[in-house]
């Protein structure tokens, strides 16, 4: 018995090892398989990988299996992180180390000006493959933000976010406010109008309801819409000359000093998540993509209750958006750019915004969506609001830190809502800190 | 002149002088297996570590001395990194946050964390499972922890703006608060650790022998004396371990403020750790320069932090034993 146990242990161990070892290949020839773009299986199909962050769409609507079909000789493998924010740093190692990246990848628009400013080497000029023949089909602004100042163009519009005003009618009727869109739009010829409005709200409004969530989102709507931003367009840093980034800060802080906010920080306080279908606040400025988010944060407890308009004054605007682009080491390029164009093709992505209301940024699909009504939002025309602010919307002009200086004046303007920090020294806040940071 | 020396005593004459027959190959073989086994049974560690240890230490020190944005090459800048953090307002603050609720989580940690071991040391019923439910919250992921005490501290209809209400306080904003955020972060760092640390106060208390409490107890000493007189000074180098090994884990504090509020670590960076500060620089804005700076520069931190534990036990213990004698 006693000289029994030595041997048992051991075997245990040994096989303890054996299996550690056993892991440790089994994951690295994962790993080397998933990283090998090159994988032209052996029966002649070739394996194009996709890799994407968050919800596309692709997958949602079947275009994957759909163009499977269509191409016999083709196998799609699909992956998707679901925060951009742990997806481009994984990106950006393998874009680095020249493996591993997939034959598609997809990019935020808040990176495409960092691409086209320094990562021209390390992705497929379209220009030269079927894919190029798209370009012409987008807003001026969407492709020339993916161009590079020699003319490649690295990636290709998926998605834009065209922006309306989303809103609770249930809680603006309990206020006395209007609650038909077009009667509501009538009142609303401005954001100072807007506030306006927020103060009469607040004044009759059930108890535990704001406004709009946050000054913060409240802030970015307002330079949503607007040209020039961070940067100008021979690429200064501008953020703190402009006036209109001032203009929109202070009238965020203003909405801020007045509690006319939930003070929930948008994507990040799990609370405002929950507001959505708590009625914790009344509006928010409403991106095409937020449409889904809502019905998939508020759920059947906001089936009905929500609504949609156009931005005060019908003003046009995007906020987000994304690209999809073949890295450099992809060995299907030829491939990967059919899939692209394929995908980027005004039918495909009409079905997208029918799933997801990712809302097209092929002009030619601008059509095939224009009738599109949702019942979630009383059957709101979203189709036409979203198209008309996307034809409204500028130039945007974008750059390298825009997310460094965005994240900073949204922190700042929290500071504002939940600190109690007057806004002048919140705006100094911000300005000591971009100073440090990118100055 | 005889210096005194431990090594190499004189060999005695005689037997060994005369020399023997040669050894077998076999015998010479099997001496050399017995001197380099050691090295081959170590090796696997040290192989390990000089791969994912030494390397990437050695590597974030070469990084910091670079300009090096995400996604694009190295550019050498010297000491630029180091001169941009140390005049960083946010690095200090980054800092005292760290230190803050590093003590505001160590202490109470600790503290319940010896109460809760002396208790289970007594002979009761079921105690096995009490002990074993004690590491049930380390078991637990840091996200799913989190999540739940996010729920419990929201502002809203969270539990612990519930528990207030009933003594008629008003709710407070947890998230947004400076202290009110920093004590919500330090109760999951509580929670998550303090049954991994009765359990180890557990095995050391242990290994005191019970002679020494029946001898205190025949003295007429009572629990609250036993556990002053007797437990403690008998844990007082696990005590040490679990100091050191709670303030690397303080002072490397990062998923818990991370899933509580995201990088920024608040409106105000009111609890923004250095492991936040650091996440933020590199990942958020993409200067892994200036991440890989802060790595460092947390590093060095816990290196001080504990050699200054030691000394500080070292002294003591030298103190204590003087005052014995």
């Amino acid at each position: 018995m006693t000289t029994a146990r030595p041997t048992t242990r051991s075997k245990a161990l040994a096989a303890a090892a054996t299996t550690l070892v056993g892991a440790l290949l089994i994951t690295s020839c994962s790993t080397a398989s998933s990283g090998a773009s090159d994988a032209s299986a052996s029966d002649g199909k070739t394996n194009l990988t996709v890799s994407l962050f968050g919800t596309f769409g692709y997958e949602e609507a079947g275009l994957f299996d759909e163009y499977e079909k269509q191409n016999p000789d083709v196998t799609i493998q699909y992956e998707s992180t679901q925060g951009e924010n742990n997806y481009w740093p994984a990106l950006q190692t393998k874009l680095a180390s020249g493996n591993g990246a997939a034959d598609v990848q997809g990019i935020e628009v808040g990176r495409i000006a960092d691409v086209v400013a320094n990562q021209g080497d390390k992705w497929t000029d379209l220009k030269g493959t079927p894919a190029g023949d798209q370009v012409a089909n987008y807003p001026e602004w969407k492709s020339a933000a993916a161009t590079t100042e020699d003319g490649k163009v690295l990636a290709l519009g998926t998605d834009i976010g065209p922006m309306g005003l989303c809103y609770r009618s249930d809680l603006l009727g309990q206020a006395g406010l209007p609650t038909d869109p077009a009667q509501l739009a009538a009142r609303l010829g401005s954001w100072d109008d807007y506030l306006a409005l927020g103060r009469e709200f607040k004044a009759k409004a059930p108890a535990g309801t704001a406004w709009m969530d946050s000054a913060g989102g409240f802030y970015n709507a307002i330079v949503s819409t607007e040209e020039e931003i961070y940067y100008d367009s021979s690429g200064e840093l501008v953020w703190d000359s402009n006036p209109a980034v001032k203009k929109a800060f202070d009238t965020a802080a203003t909405a801020a000093a007045e509690n006319l906010t939930a003070k929930l920080e948008q994507f990040e306080d799990p609370a405002w998540d929950k507001g959505f279908g708590g009625g914790a606040f009344a509006t928010i400025a409403c991106p095409a993509w937020m449409v889904g988010y809502i019905k998939g944060k508020a759920g059947d407890a906001g089936a009905g209750k929500w609504n949609l308009t156009s931005l005060p004054g019908g003003a046009g605007g995007n906020w987000g958006g994304s690209y999809l682009g073949i890295p450099k080491s992809s060995k299907n390029t030829e491939e990967a750019a059919k899939l692209v164009k394929w995908l980027t093709d005004p039918e495909q992505q009409a079905k997208v915004f029918g799933v997801g209301g990712n809302f097209p940024s092929n002009t030619g699909a601008f059509d095939l969506v224009s009738g599109a009504t949702d019942e979630y939002f009383q059957g709101a025309p979203i189709g036409k609001v979203f198209s008309a602010a996307a034809e409204a919307a500028p130039t945007q002009i974008l750059g390298e830190e825009d997310a460094v200086v965005k994240s900073s004046l949204v922190q700042s303007l929290l500071s504002v809502e939940t600190n109690g920090v007057s806004p002048a020294d919140a705006w100094q806040a911000a300005s000591k800190d971009l100073a440090n940071q990118i100055g | 002149m005889s210096t005194p020396s431990t090594t190499a005593p004189p060999a005695p004459a005689g037997p060994r002088a005369t020399p023997g027959p040669r050894p077998s190959l076999r015998s010479r073989l099997f001496r050399l297996e017995g001197v380099t086994a050691p090295y081959a049974y170590v090796a696997p560690f040290f192989l390990l570590f000089l791969a994912f240890g030494l390397f990437p230490l050695v590597y974030t020190m070469w990084i910091s001395f670079h300009r090096y944005e995400l996604g694009s090459d190295p550019e050498w800048t010297g000491w630029d990194n180091y001169t941009w953090l140390f005049t960083n307002p946010k690095f200090y603050n980054a800092l005292l946050k760290t230190i803050t609720i590093g003590i505001l989580s160590t202490v109470p940690q600790l503290l319940l964390a010896l109460g809760l071991a002396h208790l289970l040391n007594y002979r009761m019923r079921a105690r096995n499972v009490f002990r074993v439910s004690m590491i049930m919250p380390y078991a637990t992921s840091v996200a799913a922890s989190t999540l739940v005490f996010a729920q419990i501290f929201g502002r809203d209809g969270g539990l612990a703006n519930w528990l207030l209400s009933l003594v008629g306080l008003d709710g407070l904003d947890w998230r947004n608060g400076d202290l009110s955020a920093q004590i919500a972060i330090a109760v999951i760092v509580t929670w998550r650790w303090t049954g991994y640390n009765a359990l180890i106060y557990l095995a050391g208390m242990q290994s005191i022998s019970t002679d020494l409490y029946e001898a205190a107890a025949l003295d007429g000493a009572n629990r609250w004396q036993q556990f002053v007189h007797v437990t403690l000074p008998g844990l007082r180098p696990t005590i040490l371990f679990t100091v050191v090994v709670s303030t690397i884990g303080a002072t490397q504090l990062f998923g818990e403020p991370l899933l509580f509020g995201g990088v920024d670590g608040g409106a105000l960076n009111q609890y923004q750790t250095l492991g936040l500060f650091m996440y933020q620089q590199g990942w958020a804005f993409g200067a892994l320069g200036r991440a890989a700076t802060i790595a460092w520069v947390t590093f060095l931190l816990i290196v001080v932090l504990v050699l200054l534990n030691t000394a500080l036990a070292r002294w003591r213990d030298r103190d204590t034993e003087g005052a014995r004698r």
